[in-house]
């Protein structure tokens, strides 16, 4: 019986399957960051969509943006507060995407460690730097705002 | 013989013509890498507001020219596109029953899309072309 039976072929991945891609990681750091970039994108979703549409819409479009502009536009602590988070969500975001796409496509280990480590030094550079600069504006520095 | 011959035909398309999930990944790397490089720039740009009005101004004159008015727009259909698709994987990984109903749910988020990008692009052409002329 046993040499007439051959062992049976693994199944073909379902359609679905596939479509799915890699689906989610089973735990640990992956699943964390897995999580993160969704929970994320749903934040990232009001503040970058509506950031880019605020900026880029209303008549003058980027024109009306100056030193004055900023000025008046950070003297609230909700934009202060929405600029923040912005650049602190899109970052670990953007960092966590180029990531991902090193290990898709980065094979010698040193390449892998070398590219990841030079988008977290820049990643961690530019939220030191933007959160230096949100935190301490004072434009009355330059005169009085308007 | 037989067998090999089925196994060719397969399912899933051709590599380079795979299934519309495929199209819509390969977009969602191209304009989140896009999104995110221009994000360095952006921050760096923004920055330039410590130190004074005569350096924040002198950097985002850069910004002044048509050229670089059709890169935004190309930057928000990046960011409209990027956000739209990436809320279409987080629905379906939370709720993976809507798997079976994915194409109806592609095809609502392409008309929101486009239905976002028509207005954005008719605004942003037009300052873009506002500024052309002066």
């Amino acid at each position: 019986m046993a040499t007439t039976t051959s062992p049976r072929p693994a199944a073909p991945p379902d359609a679905r399957e596939a479509a799915l891609g890699r689906g989610r990681p089973i735990g640990g750091f992956e699943l964390w960051t897995w999580v993160f970039m969704r929970i994320s994108g749903l934040l990232l979703l009001v503040l970058a969509v509506g950031h880019t549409l605020i900026m880029h819409l209303p008549a003058g479009g980027v024109d009306r943006i100056n030193f004055g502009f900023v000025a008046v536009r950070w003297q609230s602590p909700f934009w202060r507060t929405w600029d923040w988070m912005l650049l602190m969500l899109a970052l670990l975001h953007g960092i966590n995407g180029l990531r991902t796409i090193t290990l898709d496509y980065v094979r010698p280990p040193g390449w892998r460690f070398a590219i990841t480590m030079a988008f977290y030094v820049i990643g961690f550079t530019l939220m030191v730097l933007g959160t230096v600069i949100v935190v301490t504006f004072d434009p009355t520095r330059w005169g009085p705002i308007g | 013989m037989a067998i090999r011959s089925r196994k060719s035909k397969s399912d899933y398309g051709s590599i380079y013509r795979g299934h519309e999930g495929q199209w819509s990944w390969i977009l969602h790397r191209i304009t989140g890498v896009a999104v995110i490089l221009f994000l360095f720039a952006h921050v760096v740009d923004t920055a330039a507001v410590g130190w004074g009005p005569e350096a924040y101004d002198r950097i985002t004159a850069a910004y002044d020219n048509p050229i670089v008015r059709l890169l935004e727009l190309g930057l928000v259909v990046a960011v409209l596109y990027h956000a739209l698709n990436g809320l279409k994987i987080t629905l379906i990984d939370f709720f993976p029953r809507l798997v079976s109903r994915i194409r109806p749910i592609s095809i609502a988020f392409t008309a929101v899309f486009i239905l976002t990008l028509i207005p954005t692009a008719w605004i942003m052409l037009g300052q873009a072309w506002d500024l052309a002329r002066r």
